[in-house]
């Protein structure tokens, strides 16, 4: 890299119109004869759809079509949303409908979609939709989905289990054959919904005139809405645009297609007016994805040294109703369980079963949040088994710097080899217990507890796999304004995603940042790209945008020496000038060489020089590339009332070279905030009939400015020897290991009471709960 | 069906006379009848706080009130906080210097919250303001960031007293 020549902690270029009111969200957007959707949802976890009569609502002024199962098979090409390559293996009744045919499978499953002049008449039309249904058996609970004999979530299937495999290496029954301890417990592992702010949203305008599709989207992947709408209209790409506006927070919930987003494209094209759909929160509730369950049983050998010497167990993740995109949190949870320890031998069996819930995807940390939970609350048993401190058992657990790089003995999602290429996790691991003055805790403890006080600190480490490829693409472009611009496939949800890039390019360009404009999605000007997820965009993204403005600055150099007849060493690039380093004052604007790079008249350039004042590049990461963190946490609990403060958080996080500390220093504090809510908040709770017990945010208990501390951040960079600028990913970093390390500090609060705590969220109900079990069996 | 009511309302210094449905809540009828969207929409029932605006100076969720009842009201919507000019007020600026947003979905209600607060307490603790801002729900920052900028804006707004109310305008 060059020599950064502004300050790293760039103010944001987002700002000024997100305070001000100007911010454009997809429901801001407003098109002249524009209509809106609303849907009418399943009431029951498990129906028979008998009939559905349509007429009281078609008769409402206002209305202007309601849709049914029969007009998807109508109007596209399939009725179910495009699988993915790996669903594309599995039965059918795993793949999400548009609208199903006659049978629903979780509460909140869109059975017909009402298109009105506005919301207010579409949601009144929909009530008048009389829909026959015929309850059926229910499945609530991913283990009980396992068993034989358990009712089917999809009348027509075999059974519930939609994928089972081990995750195995070494040999982990002679590990338990010859360990010193072993011990075994199970855990209840819950992570709630995405919640972004915004929900949910797309406006579609199909011009019948020009055969023109244009969407809206607040999503994380505007590509699969393009190869969705291509796939199911039939249409080329030469007709269908996506493009993404300002997006209010995504954290997982906007990574997939919905048959929401297709229904309102739908009724677009086949009215021929724009259409508006916008999520609200109750919709977020029950049709929104979720990550929620999965349940643990795990044994673990250790030698006599509290060395692990082997992990084996089964993991029954809830899947839902419907797969709508692989196996990536069960794969991730089993994959992510050893982290940054040392675990030679190893062996999880997962069962993926389905419920007749809402299906589950990726939230925000995609499964790592639950293998690494399960990883922490193993080293927390075998300390207190063997009568050990929490840290010094993971002291003796973690990989030494000097084992890395590192091949854990498994693959990746993808099957190349798992290897931590840089960074050193016990390095951190001191750090963060000396900045958190881990050594004194006892002490303060004990005089805590003197004044009534029950005080406990946690630690947990985690290791998260980022910058995923294979590519984001970036066009870096002067045009005849002289102004630069970034295209970009990189998706901005509220990272700083503009001003990341725009620094990124800056540097190379040597100008400043609020001189470069970015473009984010828009499939128009950025025709390939991925999507926003899994802490990949400036490792890709940020990757491509840094080489495209190198080939521009060659380009710029190469023009300049042309024109005056000099050694490309001589032309140096500063303020958007290529000038003669020894002579400024022959120099050439970035609008004088666009316009040379045009091949406008009176303008050479070499005659071997491509066209254009612009370089395009999709940087391909050759592997993942991991970033490592240690969580220390301080909490007081009430033996009383079950509460839980926090009372100081400090971390030591390595995300390799920074580029903008201050935005990764948010993207920890916020993902440490969504890691409070799984600890001790965020439950999305359905009974025994899978029927949602909780549907709004005075019952799902977001993590609010009360519940949130301050959070302690001391940065290492380690660079990745994987890209060029050396970056890993942040946006995942921060919530992963926070479970696990609140909860440990609970327990250890609770000390004297002595306590195990084997699930996430632990409300006070559940504290007190425990308590009293721990009293009566003491 | 539909019972509409003529009703006038002040934004931001202008005057509206507008025809609304009854039922229209003051939310939609600001963002989409008077085509003011910096106010959002997060849950619609009251508990995001990202619809907040001032009615008559108070700090009160859009969502939950409907447009009839806001006939005849003073509002303040985020888009009234920065000067003609363009300057930001000593609340937005305070935001961008210490990275009080992220996605701004949440944002103009935080900032209708705050501005409300710091009118009665002009130099509050940062637990106070952390009360102060239990009502607004934001998924992205933490509110690490929003804390600050709020602690200092308090500062910035004690310096200059004539911003408290925010710009003035014509």
């Amino acid at each position: 890299m060059t020599d950064r020549l502004f300050e790293p902690r760039y103010g944001r270029l987002e700002d000024a119109a997100l305070l001000t009111g100007k911010g454009r969200y997809v429901d801001d957007i407003h098109l002249p004869g524009m209509l809106e959707v609303a849907f009418v949802r399943s009431p029951h976890g498990h129906a028979h759809v008998r009939s559905i009569d349509t007429k009281a609502a078609l008769a409402l002024p206002g209305v202007l079509a309601v849709y049914t199962h029969a007009d998807v098979v109508q109007a596209l090409t399939s009725d179910h949303i495009p699988p993915d390559e790996l669903v594309e293996s599995f039965p059918t009744t795993t793949w999400p409908y548009i609208l199903p045919e006659d049978e629903v499978c979780f509460v909140g499953e869109a059975v017909a979609a009402v298109v009105a002049e506005n919301r207010y008449i579409a949601e009144d039309a929909a009530a008048l939709v009389m829909v026959d249904y015929e309850p059926l058996p229910v499945v609530s609970n991913c283990r009980e989905a396992a068993e034989p004999g358990s009712p089917t979530v999809h009348r027509h299937a075999d059974g519930n289990i939609v994928s089972q495999f081990t995750i195995e290496y070494g040999d982990v029954d002679q590990a338990f054959s010859e360990a010193a301890h072993v011990f075994s417990f199970s855990l209840n592992q819950h992570r709630g919904g995405a919640h972004s702010i915004e929900g949910r949203g797309v406006v579609a305008n199909y011009d019948a005139n020009a055969h023109q599709l244009t969407i809206w989207a607040s999503t994380q992947t505007a590509y699969k809405s393009r190869d969705a709408a291509v796939e199911l209209f039939d249409m080329d790409e030469s007709r269908v645009r996506v493009i993404v506006p300002d997006v209010g927070g995504g954290f997982g919930g906007k990574n997939t297609v919905f048959p929401e987003e297709v229904l309102t494209v739908m009724a677009s094209r086949l009215l021929s007016r724009p259409v508006k759909w916008i999520e609200d929160r109750r919709e977020h509730f029950l049709a929104c994805i979720q990550e929620r369950d999965q349940e643990w049983d795990v044994e673990v050998a250790v030698d006599a040294e509290a060395r692990v010497q082997g992990i084996r167990g089964t993991m029954y993740h809830d899947q839902g109703a419907y797969t709508l995109l692989s196996l990536h949190v069960p794969h991730n949870s089993a994959i992510a369980v050893p982290g940054p320890y040392h675990v030679p031998n190893y062996s999880i069996e997962v069962l993926v079963t389905e419920t007749n819930k809402v299906g589950t995807i990726p939230v925000r940390g995609a499964g790592y949040p639950e293998g690494n939970f399960t990883m922490e609350r193993i080293l927390d048993r075998i300390a207190q088994e063997l009568g050990m401190d929490r840290a010094e058992v993971r002291r003796r657990n973690l990989i030494p710097g000097d084992a890395i790089p590192y091949q854990m003995p498994m693959n990746t999602r993808e099957g190349t080899p798992m290897i931590y290429e840089s960074g050193d996790f016990l390095h951190c691991y001191e750090m963060a217990l000396e900045a958190s003055g881990y050594a004194d805790f006892e002490q303060r403890q004990k005089e805590a507890l003197a004044e009534g006080r029950h005080i406990g600190i946690g630690v947990a480490n985690m290791v998260k796999v980022t910058g995923r490829g294979p590519f984001e693409s970036a066009t870096v472009r002067v045009g005849r304004s002289g102004r630069v611009v970034v295209y970009t496939s990189a998706m901005a949800m509220g990272q700083g995603t503009k001003t990341t890039l725009a620094q990124i390019c800056a540097e190379q360009l040597a100008t400043e940042p609020d001189q470069i404009t970015v473009v984010t999605v828009d499939t128009a000007s950025s025709p390939i790209g991925i999507g926003a997820y899994g802490s990949r965009n400036t490792v890709n993204a940020g990757n491509s945008v840094h080489l495209a403005a190198i080939e521009v600055r060659k380009k710029a150099i190469r023009v300049a020496a042309h024109v005056f007849g000099v050694d490309e060493h001589d032309i140096e690039i500063i303020d958007g000038l290529a000038r003669i380093k020894t002579d400024p004052t022959k120099s050439l604007t970035f609008k004088d060489i666009a316009k040379a790079l045009s091949a406008a008249k009176g303008c050479p350039i070499p005659k071997d020089m491509p066209i254009g004042f612009e370089a395009t590049v999709n940087f391909r990461p050759p592997d993942v590339t991991y970033c490592n963190a240690t969580h220390v946490v301080e909490v007081e609990a009430s033996p009383e009332t079950g509460g839980v403060e926090i009372l100081r958080y400090v971390v030591v996080n390595d995300s390799g070279v920074l580029i903008n500390p201050t935005l990764v220093e948010g993207q920890l504090q916020g993902g440490i905030a969504h890691g409070i809510g799984n600890a001790l908040y965020e439950w999305m709770g359905y009974d025994e009939n899978a029927q949602p017990v909780i549907t709004n945010l005075a019952e799902y208990l977001l993590p609010t400015s009360t519940t949130v501390p301050n959070i302690e951040i001391i940065h290492v960079e380690t660079p990745s020897t994987l890209n060029p600028l050396g970056v890993k990913g942040a946006g995942e970093a921060g919530v992963i290991p926070v479970a696990g390390a609140v909860v440990s500090a609970v327990e250890n609060a609770l000390g004297p009471i002595g306590i195990w705590i084997g699930e996430a969220p632990i409300a006070p109900v559940r504290i007190i709960e425990l308590i009293e079990e721990s009293k009566a069996s003491p | 069906m539909t019972d509409t009511r003529a009703i006038a309302l002040t934004v931001n210094g202008s005057r509206h006379d507008i025809e609304v449905e009854t039922r229209l809540t003051l939310a939609d009828c600001l963002r989409h009848q008077i085509d003011l969207t910096g106010t959002h929409v997060g849950c619609e029932h009251g508990v995001c706080g990202a619809c907040t605006v001032l009615v008559d100076g108070q700090a009160v969720r859009s969502c939950l009130m409907l447009a009839v009842q806001a006939d005849g009201a003073i509002i303040t919507t985020v888009e009234g906080l920065a000067s003609e000019d363009g300057q930001l007020h000593p609340l937005q600026q305070a935001f961008h210097d210490n990275h009080g947003l992220q996605c701004g979905f949440c944002t103009p209600g935080v900032l209708m919250t705050l501005l409300e607060f710091l009118q009665h307490n002009s130099a509050p603790t940062e637990g106070e303001v952390r009360v102060a801002l239990s009502g607004n729900l934001c998924r992205c920052t933490g509110y690490q960031g929003i804390v600050a900028a709020a602690l200092d804006a308090a500062g910035r707004m004690r310096q200059e007293p004539d911003q408290i109310n925010g710009p003035k305008k014509s």
